[in-house]
């Protein structure tokens, strides 16, 4: 390991002291913020699987069903049929702090429902109602799962800066630093012999 | 901040969920989608994009994961190609190294 390039001097080794008491701590927070967030992290990964298996299957019945109905309803409309929503859905969208990590933070406010559905019963048949009831329904869910998905993404970003400060400290910045400092020392136990030796010549040629 | 939630699909089997109360964006293909998404980005919080566009954008979708929004997030169009479960394969794989969920492989 390559040591910093400094003068050998009492004043470089205080200094570097301190420096290596920074990194040290430094890297003992980062390490503990690391585990920290991978715990986290994993609950929220299980929380995302289970989430999206929910969701898949259950929009993929939706769409089915959905197509069934375009299918048996001629000149199906949907643009028009469908252009005024029965169910408005309000996401409240915050951003909530894992770790630092600003991740999304939705909460499904109300669901405001008119009246039956939002068509015209003679456009539309019956398999449409189903699927637009059972969208409607499925939504809190996909937006749940909008949130948790990214939460675990931003994480996992996280995660890995994080890992990355961690090795740089532990593998190159400690490291390095610890070299330095032995190489001033020595070189200051060095000086210090030398000039030992220096004095007792001296006293022994007078 | 209220959010405002919007689906991009290929086909027309989205505007289900314009009865739901959510904006739709046809788009026939990964070039338009991408387009239509630069737009939305900004105005909508939730963006709902189904696996067939989502997959050869993935490097594009890379971009929405530095900001808290907009979340955008691939929905299976009729059956799951299983794009939504590589996703969280990748994360897991890049935060943990280690595969915890899916044994299976």
């Amino acid at each position: 390991m390559a040591r910093l390039n400094v003068n050998p001097t009492r004043m470089e080794l205080k200094k570097l002291k301190g420096r290596l008491a920074t990194a040290v701590r430094g890297h003992k927070l980062l390490k503990d913020k690391s585990d920290e967030m991978i715990r986290r992290f994993t609950i929220l990964l299980r929380e995302t699987k289970s989430l999206r298996e929910g969701v898949e299957a259950a929009l993929s019945s939706v769409l089915k069903q959905f197509a069934l109905a375009r299918a048996l309803t001629p000149a199906f409309e949907a643009e028009t049929a469908f252009a005024m929503p029965s169910v408005a859905l309000n996401a409240e969208c915050e951003t909530e702090s894992v770790m630092g990590v600003d991740v999304p933070r939705i909460t499904v406010v109300r669901q405001e429902k008119a009246k039956g559905l939002p068509y015209a019963y003679s456009e539309i048949t019956g398999e449409a109602d189903y699927s637009v009831q059972k969208a409607a329904e499925l939504l809190p869910q996909m937006v749940k799962l909008a949130q948790t998905e990214k939460a675990v993404r931003m994480l996992a970003e996280e995660i890995e800066r994080n890992k990355r400060r961690v090795n740089a400290l532990e593998y190159v910045m400690i490291p390095q630093l610890e070299e330095t400092i032995k190489y001033i020392k020595d070189k200051l136990d060095e000086n210090e012999r030398a000039a030992v030796v220096r004095l007792m010549k001296v006293k022994s040629k007078s | 901040m209220l959010g405002k939630m919007a689906i991009v699909g290929g086909d027309e089997g989205i505007l289900v969920f314009k009865a739901a109360g959510v904006a739709t964006y046809p788009a026939e293909n990964e070039k338009k989608a991408r387009e239509i998404l630069r737009k939305i980005a900004k105005e909508y919080q939730i963006i709902f994009l189904t696996e067939d566009l989502a997959r050869p954008l993935t490097e594009f979708l890379k971009r929405f994961d530095e900001e808290a929004y907009p979340v955008v997030v691939s929905i299976p169009s009729g059956n799951s190609d299983g794009y939504g479960m590589e996703v969280l394969k990748n994360a897991m794989e890049r935060a943990l190294g280690v595969d915890i969920l899916f044994h299976n492989d």
